[in-house]
């Protein structure tokens, strides 16, 4: 196989880490929903807990991506 | 290419200013957007608080709201004790707030796109988060690695999680902001390329080039909403990573 292809195909296959990624977010935005949905009153002072653990999850779907990048435009 | 994607990255020298032990020091797009950055924060917050009405007027308020919700979010995650920060966490928001939103005009670089600019903050962080933990806590600090209640058996795994999670989060710190805003923008650019591409065709690629510009147009609203969330995010770890400083034993 010739390397360019291999790196084309590499980057491909790092991307699918994203996928997790984005379970992982939509996992903690829907349950955060479904919480704030039964107790609506104490929704708001959660919100950013929500967003601290969507923002720990995104960061590792992010690296995946930086993989890809580096495979494509760097390596 | 015309359509590369990754050319809006391009760092260009607009004029040299000349050489320090061989290494060339130049006036870059990227530089002239932090200094417009800065002007912007600058200019908005002396022009919003030059009138200090009892009454605030409409600029004055929106100057009061960023300092409100930075101040709130500062105090809810540090404590009181980690107000002296604020100034610190202040300045971070906003100039990556404003950094965010500056690159979302057309033609415009978006200085945080680059993993330098975003790692030199985490540094920043990260650093100011060690040297004060030792200043306050002395030796106290590394209890940060050695959370209470864990049976013996497993503590030594757990202190080198702790270690390896504590080393990863500059990294993690640096590389969200960056991927975020450099994937957005390639993803906008790509989508931009597509409505070019399809009008170059013809008149079926005019009515077929509606569907890639709608969707630049969602992208774009997007965009605005990943630029705040996405400074909101890096003031938010800010934050609790300064109370690991300042609170280190779990």
């Amino acid at each position: 196989m010739e390397a360019e292809a291999a790196k084309l195909i590499g980057a491909g296959i790092a991307c699918i880490g994203m996928g997790g990624a984005g379970i992982g977010v939509g996992t903690i935005f829907g349950n955060y929903l479904s919480g704030a949905l039964r107790n609506p009153s104490a929704a708001p002072a959660q919100f950013t807990n929500a967003l601290i653990g969507a923002a720990l999850a995104e960061g590792l779907g992010i690296f995946s991506l930086v993989v890809a990048l580096i495979l494509l435009f760097v390596a | 290419m015309a359509n590369d994607p990754i050319q809006q990255f391009q760092i260009n020298k607009i004029f040299s200013l000349g050489e320090v032990g061989g290494v060339e020091f130049a006036m870059t797009n990227s530089a002239i957007f932090m200094i417009a950055t800065i002007v912007v924060i600058s200019g908005f917050l002396i022009m919003s608080t030059s009138g200090r009405g009892l009454v605030p007027s409409r600029w004055q308020s929106t100057a009061e709201l960023i300092y409100e919700l930075v101040a709130s979010t500062l105090r809810n995650t540090a404590g009181t004790e980690g107000m002296k920060f604020f100034p610190l966490v202040f300045s971070l928001f906003t100039f990556v707030l404003t950094a965010n939103l500056i690159g979302m005009f057309p033609y415009f670089f978006t200085v945080t796109s680059h993993i330098i600019v975003t790692l030199a903050l985490a540094l920043l962080v990260i650093t100011t988060v060690i040297l004060y933990g030792f200043m306050r806590n002395g030796m106290g600090f590394l209890k940060l690695f050695v959370p209470s209640g864990v049976p013996g058996a497993i503590l030594p795994f757990i202190v080198i999680i702790e270690i390896l999670s504590f080393l990863s989060r500059p990294i993690s710190l640096s590389l969200r902001l960056f991927g975020n805003m450099l994937a957005g923008h390639i993803v906008l650019k790509v989508f931009a390329g597509f409505v070019v591409s399809l009008t170059a065709a013809g008149a079926a690629g005019w009515l077929g080039a509606i569907f890639p510009f709608a969707m630049t147009i969602a992208l774009t609203a997007l965009e605005f909403l990943v630029a705040c969330l996405q400074a909101y995010v890096f003031t938010i770890l800010t934050c609790v990573y300064l109370n690991d400083a300042i609170h280190p034993s779990h």
